[in-house]
């Protein structure tokens, strides 16, 4: 579903960000990207978004080309791709039900359906209670379950998640975690870019892809127990 | 829908913002209501003055009458031409005698008519270009009993070229004007995009395409042009009733002026606001 094929990315300022990189997630899987900061897991994550274009190589998202793809169709292409990340990046003066609202108010989805979807999404992330309260009446890990809501609300065939544990606490992140368990178990992809190893070590079922200066250089299978 | 009510919300979240904006736009299209309401009294003013130009021929004293007569039909035949007077030498003294009361004197003292009889030819509205007025004046100096031909060739030319420009300055005033114009909606629209960032990116990452970004940008200069266009309008229309009611006697702008004065607002809202995000949506 998702494949990078020899990628590089180099930037005019700062060089090499990713050097040879070839992956694959398939439909459904859950993968961990790991490395430390500057390896290359954010530019990852905006190669498969589209929000940028490899020097070199090509990545393929569900049929589309980054060679090939128009302006268009990168649109079409994002709402099959579901994104959160570190920042939340909610609207800070709209509440948690109108931030889910405007992914689809802003992508001509009709307000009955946006009515219906929203309420349901908020509780798939266990914040029906919270819906008319502002970012800024919720906790880090009430905001992020809202940018995860958000991201769902196309139901998108992958999620992205940029160190989506990044600013939370021990609890929320388990919270978080287990949300998007639960989201791959119903068949979205998910592939969680996180400096946290520990998490990581716990969870030694799910398939952990490591960078080092812009190179995979541990690759494990699904199943077969991480590192 | 969603575009229309971001362009309403936007003048609600950021007053002042937009406020500035039309009141910018206004303070433009105000400056070039009043240049264009000057200049087109200024027209109105050439226009009336250009319906007096006439061509006087002035005829030979040995002139045959019938050829003088024949010449009047042929002359008020040209495309040119209104209306063909004949002034003979009596009809031009006593116009002399009214027209000049402070010569009644020298008039009365003289023994015989000095002026001779000649042929005034108003020309057609529409037709006292400089090169229309003289290419007439050159075929009435062919009839061989034309003695001169008059039509203020010395102060026919400065004329035109006041009203030439009249129209120049209108066009560079008017267009820097419009610039300006276009400027301040640009800055607005950057500062309005700037102001929106975060919602920008979220539409981005979510998948909206750039047309549904776009627009309700380009509602909102379409709102503050017309917004802008319209007091413009008022205020142009203030300062005219105060002018024409104490300093001046002027004519207020045709309809089709005032209507392409405030479309003019709305197009430069518009196309600003265009090129603008055109410009400035890649920078958030």
């Amino acid at each position: 579903m998702i494949s990078l094929l020899d990628v590089h990315k180099e930037y005019a300022r700062s060089g090499a960000a990713l050097s040879g990189v070839n992956l694959l997630l398939r439909k459904g899987e859950f993968c961990f990207l790991t490395g430390h900061s500057g390896a290359g897991k954010s530019t990852i994550m905006r190669l498969i978004h589209m929000a940028e274009r490899p020097t070199k190589g090509e990545v393929r998202v569900s049929g589309y080309s980054s060679a090939k793809i128009r302006p268009k169709e990168i649109a079409l292409l994002r709402r099959k791709i579901g994104y959160v990340f570190q920042d939340f990046r909610l609207l800070e003066d709209r509440t948690a039900s109108a931030n889910i609202a405007f992914a689809m108010e802003v992508t001509g989805v009709r307000p009955k359906v946006i009515r219906a979807k929203v309420g349901r999404l908020l509780a798939q992330v266990g914040l029906a209670a919270k819906s008319e309260a502002l970012p800024t009446e919720l906790s880090g890990g009430e905001q992020q379950r809202i940018a995860v809501a958000r991201a769902l609300a196309h139901d998108p065939l992958v999620l992205l998640a940029d160190e989506p544990t990044g600013n939370l606490d021990e609890r929320a992140t388990r919270g978080v975690f287990e949300l998007l368990r639960d989201i791959n178990a119903s068949g979205t992809a998910v592939l969680f870019a996180t400096h946290n190893l520990e998490l990581v070590r716990r969870n030694p079922g799910i398939r952990v892809i490591e960078l080092d200066h812009g190179k995979v250089v541990f690759d494990s299978t699904a199943g077969n127990g991480g590192r | 829908m969603y575009a229309l009510r971001e362009a309403l919300a936007a003048f609600r979240r950021a007053p002042l913002l937009t406020g500035l904006s039309a009141a910018m736009i206004a303070l433009s299209l105000f400056l070039m209501g009043l240049f264009g309401l000057a200049a087109y009294n200024i027209q109105r003013v050439l226009q009336r003055v250009e319906q007096r130009i006439e061509v006087v021929a002035y005829l030979r004293d040995d002139a045959a009458p019938a050829s003088v007569t024949a010449a009047q039909h042929e002359i008020e035949q040209y495309p040119e031409v209104r209306e063909v007077l004949y002034i003979s030498r009596e009809q031009a003294l006593r116009k002399a005698q009214a027209e000049l009361p402070e010569f009644r004197t020298i008039f009365a003292g003289l023994e015989s008519n000095p002026l001779p009889a000649s042929l005034e030819v108003a020309l057609q509205p529409n037709q006292e270009g400089p090169q229309v007025v003289e290419s007439v004046a050159n075929r009435l100096r062919a009839f061989p009993f034309v003695e001169d031909v008059r039509y203020g060739s010395d102060w026919l030319g400065p004329l035109y070229l006041l009203r030439r420009v009249a129209g120049v300055a209108t066009l560079i005033l008017g267009g820097a004007f419009a610039i300006v114009a276009a400027l301040i909606i640009g800055a607005a629209v950057r500062m309005a995009i700037y102001a929106r960032r975060d919602e920008i990116s979220i539409m981005r990452l979510v998948g909206a395409t750039d047309g549904f970004i776009r627009r309700p940008f380009l509602l909102e200069g379409l709102f503050t042009g017309v917004l802008g266009g319209t007091a413009a309008v008022v205020l142009t229309f203030v300062v005219f009733d105060i002018l024409s009611g104490s300093l001046f006697r002027l004519e207020w702008l045709p309809d089709l002026w005032v209507l392409g004065g405030a479309g003019a607002g709305a197009l430069l809202g518009v196309v600003s606001s265009a090129i603008a995000v055109r410009r400035h949506l890649g920078e958030v």
